[in-house]
């Protein structure tokens, strides 16, 4: 196990390079110009001279990619353009929101798509099973942002029962955490169930029934574990999410977060911000998957030993 | 009475049936060999027996099987469950696949200890230990630990054996234990479970594609064809005196000593599909002594001989005739 933990923290290093190569770059993809938006209209082109030697953004890329990746390890990811402040406050400063939003989100997704898949397999074929998974199925085709509107208009506007946005009290997280949830409830419910049915043809399910076990007793204790190998993988690619994943709904909510964040920076072209954000992002999904991929090994003993 | 008397069997699954009025019984410290090549019906016959017919959607259309006693074609789920891995166990055909692989071994045959026999985790670690003494797994306390990608697959199928006898049962259904292990392993694992049956004095149902196989380890035999009967009987008598021409075309299909290679033998044609089978006897189409009524009439079974074997053939070979 810790020579695999060792092997899979070292794949992270070329995977990070690529990475941050990747967010350094694309922002200079976008089109657009900070500096247009700081000038007022009628300035001269020394002025505009001045302003891109100031942020450097005259020097080559390879060199600003440089300069930007050592300050990253230092800590610093710059200031912002237009906000005027340190990048790595403003990421700290809505960073807890969205985790907050997102780990919730991620346990609720998960509790609840695990508890909903194992027994929508558990009793398969019966009414409990095709309605759930109908239902489910109609839950991940909404864009989760309509379903937001419609959370807020009636839990929020009609009942009454939560705040209709912003994040001053706990629950206002409610809603937000639901509506951001129940896409992740129907898709690991989904694979749970697929995962747990194919489990369920193996040989060895049959050797367990032979064996004298009770159903229960051999789905919850072996189909169950099987299938939360898939599972964990899907979870842990998620943990990007919980980070920033949840853009759209953070906007329609009105939430701080690193998401409402990124937004207002991409219409602002403020590259420092986008840059930042994205960096995060890109470490969530990198530690996500890392995370993903131990629990699996941490379950399945073909995977320490390198057999899958 | 014998321990296990099954009584013209018929098994469907779905519309299609797969077995038709198949008997045979077995007693404690009685090996019987079920034969017949693959489609004939044999492993639906196992599961038959261990009650899991419903997780392939198959059922007992006629017949009944009867257990110590107790009549198993009427026998509800939950007091079915009590028979299962405690007395009557089932060994299965490729032990690559039969042991959860997630699960280190030991664990495995703990779990059935601990679900027969109601023993603490402590005691049930001791008794599996035991019992891989018994079944010669060397280093037992190591293998123990170890998980099933990990151990060769002689050493899976004895962790297997070892699962099936942690209930203590009473009889043992090995499918094919040694189809998927190397010729090597074949003869050890074969011997393992009869030296179980003479010590235990428990039964068992050894069902096997293999005429050597039952030559070598089993008392009595029946031969499976394309879901019915062919014959039934000692294993003397019948290898001394095959009745049924397929029963001689099995036999003639084991490698002898001595013999001339390019000249080991087969039987033409190949077993038809249950949604195929032949009106009359369904041997005839590659039957060498078919006759006009062998295509159209059910032989019966009748008893031949002094050993009392019973054999499903309108013309049934003369006796001497090998």
């Amino acid at each position: 196990m810790f020579g695999y933990f060792i092997r899979r923290l070292l794949l992270l290093i070329p995977v990070f390079l690529v990475m941050s190569a990747v967010v350094f770059a694309i922002v200079h993809l976008v089109p657009g110009d900070p500096i247009d938006n700081m000038l007022q209209i009628g300035s001269s082109p020394e002025r505009r001279a001045e302003l891109t030697a100031k942020f450097g953004l005259d020097r080559p890329l390879v060199v600003q990619y440089g300069v930007w990746l050592d300050r990253v390890f230092h800590g610093d990811l710059g200031d912002a353009i237009i906000l005027k402040q340190p990048v790595v406050s403003l990421i700290l400063a809505n960073l807890p929101h969205s985790l907050a939003l997102g780990g919730l989100a991620l346990a609720f997704s998960a509790s609840v798509g695990i508890a909903i898949g194992a027994l929508a397999t558990f009793f398969r074929d019966s009414w409990f099973d095709r309605s759930v998974m109908t239902i489910i199925l109609m839950g991940a085709t909404v864009p989760n942002f309509w379903l937001g509107l419609l959370m807020i208009l009636v839990f929020a506007v009609e009942l009454g029962w939560f705040p209709v946005s912003g994040a001053r009290s706990a629950d206002a997280l409610v809603l937000p955490v639901l509506t951001v949830g129940l896409g992740g409830v129907a898709l690991i419910a989904r694979v749970t169930r697929a995962a747990m049915l194919e489990t369920a043809r193996q040989d060895f399910v049959f050797m367990l029934h032979a064996k004298g076990l009770s159903k229960r007793q051999i789905y919850l204790g072996h189909v169950l574990r099987h299938a939360l190998l898939p599972v964990v993988t899907i979870l842990g690619l998620k943990i990007g999410w919980v980070v920033g994943g949840a853009v759209t709904i953070e906007y329609v909510f009105a939430r701080p977060g690193l998401g409402s964040l990124l937004i207002s920076a991409l219409n602002q072209r403020d590259y420092p911000i986008i840059q930042g954000c994205l960096l995060m992002l890109g470490i969530a999904v990198m530690l996500g998957t890392l995370v993903g991929d131990l629990a699996q090994a941490a379950m399945d003993p073909r995977i320490r030993d390198g057999m899958r | 009475m014998s321990l296990l008397a099954v009584d013209d069997l018929s098994v469907s699954i779905g519309m299609v049936p797969l077995l038709d009025r198949v008997s045979f019984s077995l007693d404690r410290g009685e090996v019987l060999g079920l034969v017949g090549e693959s489609g004939s019906g044999k492993s639906l016959t196992a599961m038959t027996l261990m009650g899991l017919l419903p997780l392939i959607g198959g059922r007992i259309t006629a017949g009944r099987v009867r257990f110590d006693g107790i009549d198993l074609t009427t026998l509800p789920e939950p007091a079915y469950r009590d028979l299962r891995g405690q007395r009557i166990a089932l060994i299965s055909q490729n032990p690559m696949t039969s042991l959860d692989p997630i699960l280190t071994v030991g664990a495995q045959i703990d779990q059935a200890s601990r679900l027969h026999a109601g023993l603490s985790a402590a005691a049930a670690r001791a008794r599996s230990l035991d019992l891989m003494h018994q079944l010669r797994i060397p280093e037992a306390v190591a293998i123990h630990g170890q998980y099933p990608h990990q151990l060769s697959g002689g050493m899976k199928q004895r962790i297997v054996i070892a699962m099936a006898l942690a209930g203590d049962p009473d009889l043992i259904i090995a499918d094919e234990p040694t189809t998927a292990l190397d010729v090597t392993i074949q003869a050890q694992i074969i011997q393992i479970l009869c030296d179980l049956v003479a010590e235990r004095g428990l039964a068992l149902l050894l069902i096997t594609h293999d005429m050597g196989v039952v030559a070598q380890a089993c008392h009595r035999v029946s031969v499976l064809y394309a879901g019915r009967g062919a014959e039934t009987g000692p294993v003397h008598d019948i290898f001394a005196r095959p009745r049924h021409p397929y029963t001689k075309a099995l036999i003639g299909c084991i490698p002898r000593e001595g013999q001339a290679p390019g000249t080991l033998v087969g039987i033409p044609g190949m077993v038809p599909t249950a949604f195929a089978y032949p009106k009359g006897c369904r041997y005839h189409p590659r039957c060498t002594a078919a006759a006009p009524d062998c295509r159209t009439e059910v032989p019966a079974g009748s008893i031949q001989g002094v050993g009392g074997s019973i054999v499903f053939c309108h013309h049934p070979l003369e006796v001497g005739h090998v």
